[in-house]
This record gives structure tokens, sequence and C-alpha cells, in this order.
């Protein structure tokens, strides 16, 4: 089986991020790296492939740096690697990444579309859906776990309310969420031969896109503004009860 | 000049500095204080690929240069100092002889394993009489109806007692020539009768790393585990040592930075008479001063490994990388202690950790002060001979 994964290279969530209010976009400037979230994806493809053959394709959007995004896909094991950079591209809102993602996804052989659930950076979360959409597949999301038996997939979702099994039959979208798996670290060798792997780097128009990106976009960032300054929190001065005041105040929150 | 690592060298850099750092680092107290040695972190090197990655790929390695290494040992080494010399030693002194001087059937004997990071194999050099003076090794090896039987004993040896350990490389007199003592390696194996490894050392540092004493009593290999040529044993080593110099600067580099590391965000969080210790000068000088010679010793080393990489002799820049780096190291961890004050004396700290770990760095491979008679040899070399 051969699987598809979607990926993206963000500036580093351990670097805090800044909105460039020129462009209102993410500043991009410091250190960029594969989005963590795509590491599960990544990871999620590799496992499926190792166990019923085929190979890791891994599909991304972005400028030109993001190369180094896709050779490390390379490196931890995928097959070969697109690469849609182009300045009219610059931008992209959900549905535009979408119809790039899924017009170079089509001209691959595949069987699964692995993404995250949503990039570190845009969260829009909307992007595996849409894809699903456009590539009139079903769209299995928020996976915390995968197998494939001959044609049909089964996945575990992870709900507010609990766990639901789902089956869905290929080709699918499928997003995973951070956990599904440990992702494995390069390896050396998969680091320089990564050079040597296939790289297809599609234009708009290679892939039959005149009317995306630019003035066609159906959502712009019109401002932006500076998150509200974090509250200060809460301090709970022992007097015999702390803490029972600091569990009833977790529990409040639902975080046990 | 451009001083710019290759995007593959930064890949492999940060590749390693994300497992050091995920893997090791927060394992390395605890190793530090049981003493017990590290298999499932030399498990997660071996899936990296660390053990062959100086290594052309013609006999089995991942063709990556020898600068690539000393990033990764630097990175390794900024987590724990014991993984990295455990690396080290498997690398530079277990492997490389085998790569450089050994046969093809010696090759496809040991490489596969050693190179996979399943099985570990030593270099065992120092005895009790020979260390900095190889000449005075004592440990012989006789020619006996076709096979070495060889008797004496190595001491801080690393590597050769763990449960992954395949063999170890001795060096031994098998002759004498004009009054000077030849000297050859030869390839034991693990198991093989009359060798035996002594229980591990109690050590200052380095705890989690192993390192023994070998005993040597009439222990018989095949002939055709003599490791390059008879009598060659010397010169081998010196090749061998000039990359492991190389090696251990890169080591210290990174426990120095481990040194930096710490101060940086230590000072940062320390008030004292209302704010933190790194609004006083007395602390950002010694600060500054670590920075600068922690660079200082990088590039040294990444010269060094240049010279190695362009297939030039590394002397005698590899002397001055390891001297400089190491004594640099020590340095880093002296200021980091008194950094850190009262917390740095105790055991908790890793910068307590890093004070013991690095003094070794100055004498392992070549201690300083034959660091110096090499560089000053290699002054004199023209203007009069030593």
């Amino acid at each position: 089986m051969n699987v598809v994964v979607c990926i993206k290279q963000v500036p580093d969530p351990n670097s805090p991020g800044q909105l460039d209010p020129s462009t209102h976009l993410l500043k991009r400037d410091g250190e960029l790296v594969l989005d963590p979230g795509d590491e599960f994806g990544v990871e999620a493809g590799l496992q499926l492939v190792e166990k019923h053959g085929g190979q890791v394709t891994v599909v991304s959007m972005g400028p030109e740096r993001g190369l180094d995004a896709v050779r490390k896909a390379l490196a931890m094991g995928a097959a070969k690697g697109v690469l849609i950079s182009d300045d009219s591209l610059r931008g992209s809102d959900a549905l535009t990444t979408a119809k790039v993602l899924a017009a170079a996804i089509r001209k691959q052989d595949f069987d699964v579309v692995i993404t995250a659930t949503e990039s570190t950076d845009g969260y829009t979360g909307v992007v595996p859906q849409m894809i699903a959409g456009l590539l009139d597949i079903p769209a299995v999301t928020f996976a915390k776990s995968v197998s494939v038996e001959g044609d049909k997939l089964t996945a575990q979702r992870q709900t507010e309310t609990g766990i639901e099994v789902v089956e869905a039959t290929l080709p699918v979208v499928l997003s995973v969420t951070a956990g599904v798996n440990e992702p494995r670290y390069p390896s050396l060798k998969g680091i320089m031969g990564a050079k040597q792997k296939p790289l297809d780097r599609p234009g708009p128009a290679d892939l039959n896109l005149e009317d995306v990106g630019g003035a066609s976009t159906g959502q712009r960032i019109t401002a932006i503004d500076s998150a509200p300054e974090r509250a200060a929190g809460e301090i709970i001065k022992d007097e015999g009860e702390a803490a029972k005041r600091i569990v009833d105040f977790l529990a409040d929150k639902k975080v046990i | 000049m451009d001083f710019e690592l290759s995007d593959e060298q930064r890949a492999i850099r940060d590749t390693v500095r994300e497992f050091a750092q995920g893997e090791i680092a927060p394992r390395a107290a605890g190793y530090d204080e049981s003493g017990e040695f590290p298999y499932e972190l030399v498990e997660g090197m071996a899936r990296l690929g660390l053990f062959a990655l100086p290594f052309a790929e013609s006999v089995g390695g991942a063709g990556g240069d020898f600068l690539s290494y000393c990033l990764a040992l630097e990175e390794i080494a900024r987590a724990d100092a014991s993984v990295a010399i455990t690396l080290e030693a498997a690398v530079s002194l277990g492997i490389a002889p085998i790569v450089s001087f050994g046969t093809a059937e010696q090759q496809q004997r040991w490489l596969p394993q050693l190179l996979s990071g399943e099985r570990l194999w030593a270099f065992g050099l120092t005895e009790p009489e020979a260390g900095s003076d190889a000449g005075g090794t004592q440990t012989r090896a006789e020619r006996r109806d076709g096979d070495w039987v060889i008797s004496g004993r190595k001491i801080f040896i690393t590597n050769a007692g763990t449960e992954i350990s395949a063999g170890v490389t001795v060096t031994a007199v098998t002759g004498e020539e004009g009054g000077r003592r030849q000297i050859s390696a030869i390839a034991v194996e693990r198991g093989t009768p009359g060798y035996a490894q002594a229980p591990k050392y109690r050590k200052l540092g380095w705890h989690a790393s192993d390192t023994r004493e070998l005993l040597f009593d009439d222990c018989r290999v095949p002939q055709a585990n003599l490791i390059g040529t008879e009598g060659g044993g010397y010169r081998q080593f010196l090749t061998i040592l000039e990359g492991g110099r190389v090696a251990i600067a890169a080591l210290s580099v990174g426990v120095a930075q481990a040194c930096l590391d710490a101060s940086l965000s230590y000072s940062a969080q320390r008030h004292q008479f209302g704010q933190p210790i790194a609004h006083f000068q007395a602390t950002q000088f010694k600060l500054a001063d670590m920075a600068t010679q922690i660079e200082l010793s990088r590039l040294m080393t990444w010269r060094a490994a240049a010279a190695v990489d362009a297939g030039r002799s590394a002397a005698p820049y590899a002397s001055m990388a390891k001297l400089h780096a190491s004594e640099v190291a020590t340095a880093c961890a002296n200021q980091a202690v008194q950094i850190h004050g009262g917390y740095g004396f105790m055991e908790e700290s890793a910068v307590a950790r890093y004070y013991r770990d690095v003094k070794v760095n100055e004498i392992g491979e070549g201690t300083s002060e034959v660091q110096r008679i090499l560089i000053a040899r290699h002054l004199l070399a023209d203007v009069l001979p030593l």
C-alpha cells in the first residue's frame, strides 16, 4: 500500500512566535522545523508501509526553506518528496492549501493520505477534511490508533466522551493525533541519503491550478492584534486546606 | 573561508542534539549515581547509526565525514560524558583500527556487529608501566604452533567488560630489533581462554562507562588475529590516537557547553540582593569567558577534523585542539560550580557531575603534557630536531 503524508514546516514551537504586522502572517525568519504534529503522521505512514509494503511520499506546500522539513521526512524513511513552492501561494488560506495539496496528491499512487489534525502554526484544523472533500474520499479524523486489513482501515477516534472505533474503505484521508505513535529519529545514514531521494518540485501550473492563490484566495486576514495579557494567577495560601482547594480548582477546569 | 556547516552536517547535529537532550540527558544523573552501563542508550545510538557514522560505505559504514562524527560527539557529551566516551572509545579506538588496518576477513568477521552498534570492541594500550610511554609495554605475544600466545595486563580499558563487548585489540611486544621492542596489535575475542576482565573500577567520573583492567594469561589466538603489520603496532596506534584526540576535543567541547548551558539558566534564575545573579558583572564575565573559550575550542576541533576529512595529517592541530579543549572544559566546569555556589557542590546538580566527569579529558588518549611535547616537537622539527 502507498501512503501520502502531508507535512508542513513551521516556526519552532519551542520559541515564542510573533506575527508580522506588515503581512499579518507568522514570522518565519527564526528556526523552522518539521511540524512536530506531522512527525506522528510520517511515523504512522512508515509503520503502515513497513507492515504492508509500498512506500511513503511526503507532500508539502510552503516556501523554499520547506525543503528542510521534506528532507527530514525523507531521512526518517519516506521514499519521495513533493514540495510545491510558489510566490503566488504566499498567505494561502486553508481551502487554497487543501486544493494545492489535493492536486499534488492526485498525481501520486495512494491508498491512505495521512495528515496531522491541525498545523502547529495556523491551527485552522480543516485542511484534512477539505482534502478528503476535494478527493471525494472518506476522512477519518483524530485517530489515536490505526490498522489496515485488506482494503479496510480501522481507527480509534478520541472524542470528548469516549473512544469511537471507525472503519472506512480505502482510499481514505486519515488525520492522526499527537501520541498515536512514537516518531523515530532519522538515522544518520538516512540524513545522508535524503538528498539522493527523488524530489518533485511542481509549480501551480503543473498541477493545473491556475485559479488558486493570489487574488482568488477566499479568506484574508484583515487585521492582527496582540493576544490579551495572561491574567495573574491565583495564589493559594496554605491554611490547612490548600491541597483540597487546588484539587477542586483542577477538577473545575476538568484537568483531573 | 567558510565556517558554516553543510545542510547535512547541521541535520546530523540537530538530530543527535534532539536525541541526546530527549533520551540521554534525562537519564544521565540516574546512570551516574547507579554506575550501571547504559545499554538502552547504546541501543538508541545504534539505531541512529552513530557507530557507523564516520566510516566508508565500502566497509559497511554510513559514509559520513569525521567532522559530523565530532558534531555528534559534542552533542552526546553535552548530555552525558559517560555515554560520549562509550561511543568515542567504540568508534575511534575499537572500530577504527579494524577499518584502517584490518584484513578483509577481519573486517567481514567483526565489523558488521560493531558498525551496527550491537557489540562493542575495545582497545588495550595502557599498562601499569606503559601509557604515554608506549615503549614500556610489558605485555608479550609469542608465536607458538601457529598461534599468538599473549601474557600481560592492560589497565583503564574502556568497553571491554560489558555484556555486549565482543573483544579487544591489544598491543603487545612481539620481538626486538636493534634493542627496541617491536610492538604489534592483536585482536582477542571475548571468551577466549586466558583473557579475563577485572571488575569495573570505581572512578571519579564517567561512572556509567565501562572501564576495567584486562588480564592475559597464556591467552592463545590464531595468527590471523594480527591487526596490521607485525611490529607496526606503534605506528598504527599513533595514527589511531590522532583521530582519537580530535574526538576527545569534541567531547570536551560538549561538556564545556553543558557547563555554560547550566550556568546561563541558573544565573538567570538565582536571585541575590534582589536581582538575578546574571545581572552582576562578576557572573557576566565568567559567562563571557566561558563562551569565548568554548567557541575557540570548537573552532580548533573543527580545524583538526577538517584536516582528517581532507586526508591530511591532523598533527599538530589534533594535539592543540585536545590540549586546549580539555583544559577549557575543566576551567568551565570549575566556573560552573562557582556560579552555582553551594548548590553546585551538591550531587543533585548537574554541574557537580560535569566537574567530576571533565578532568579525565586532560589525561585520556594522551595527557596534556604529552600533547605539549608533541606540539613542541612539531614546532622544533626544522629548527632543533628532538
